[in-house]
């Protein structure tokens, strides 16, 4: 584990559809505790339950006997969470959705999760370790990294 | 666990100009689950109406499965040359509907005034 990490906190949900919001709640609550503001706070909770149901629906395919996997990590100027399912990615690749493909008829009118997840916080990384199952690790920082 | 219900309220006021508008104002969640609420109201609406006013102020939560059927509901208004305005969404949902794009499509106001205001026919 990294020295820097102060708490972690663990959470294994069934691949339900709702229950994501079991995961938001509890990342606003941490981030909470961390000093975030509000509309980080607000940031995160969209980012964790996107990244939640793509567990559910892509990753374990909506088997309730398998489990989503939440891992908090706080350190003392970020917040890391990892979401892991037993699936095998959804690939590196996150494109921001077209609206007007979408409008059209051409494109899935959804299909937005990653596009919001990679908008929303400041660091992701779609980390596939087969056989074992893939996750996404969201960070969101305390300070916006300089630059931004 | 499950997703609070959506409903959804149909109403009609008059905009600006004395023309009817079509109320639906949606409470609760709008998620994967909603589809019924929102697609089927909205294709149960007689095709008489023209203008159509989407109240998201007692949405408490959108994924992007509930924004999908948000569009969805503008493209199928866009089709039969209706005329959509939205107000009520949060600064959070605001943010998020403008990056995806939505505004193209549908102005988003912070009341009911202002979005009635917005309808020009």
């Amino acid at each position: 584990m990294d020295k820097d990490v102060l708490e972690v906190f663990v959470l294994s949900l069934p691949s339900k559809l709702g229950h994501e919001k079991v995961a938001m709640s509890t990342a606003a609550s941490v981030a909470k505790l961390m000093g975030f503001s509000e509309d980080r706070i607000e940031d995160l909770k969209t980012a964790v339950a996107e990244a939640c149901i793509n567990s559910i629906e892509h990753g374990n395919r909506m088997d309730e006997s398998l489990k989503v996997g939440i891992i908090l990590s706080m350190t003392a100027t970020s917040l890391e969470i990892r979401v892991c399912d037993q699936g095998s990615g959804l690939g590196a690749k996150t494109s921001s959705p077209d609206i007007d493909s979408k409008m059209g008829g051409e494109e899935n009118p959804r299909g937005m999760g990653k596009f919001l997840i990679q908008a929303l916080m400041d660091e992701v990384e779609w980390i596939n370790s087969q056989p074992t199952g893939s996750c996404a690790r969201l960070v969101i920082h305390l300070k916006k990294p300089e630059g931004e | 666990m499950q997703n609070r219900t959506t409903s959804v309220r149909v109403s009609e006021t008059a905009g600006p100009s004395g023309k009817p508008i079509t109320v639906l104002r949606f409470s609760g969640d709008i998620t994967s689950t909603s589809k019924e609420t929102v697609l089927g109201t909205y294709q149960g609406l007689p095709p008489e109406v023209k203008r159509i006013l989407l109240d998201l102020s007692k949405v408490e939560y959108i994924n992007s499965s509930g924004i999908a059927l948000i569009i969805q509901v503008l493209m199928q208004a866009r089709n039969t040359g209706r005329s959509v305005q939205t107000f009520g969404l949060s600064d959070h949902f605001t943010k998020v509907f403008t990056m995806v794009g939505m505004t193209k499509y549908t102005d988003l106001h912070a009341d009911e005034q202002s979005a009635c205001a917005a309808f020009t026919e």
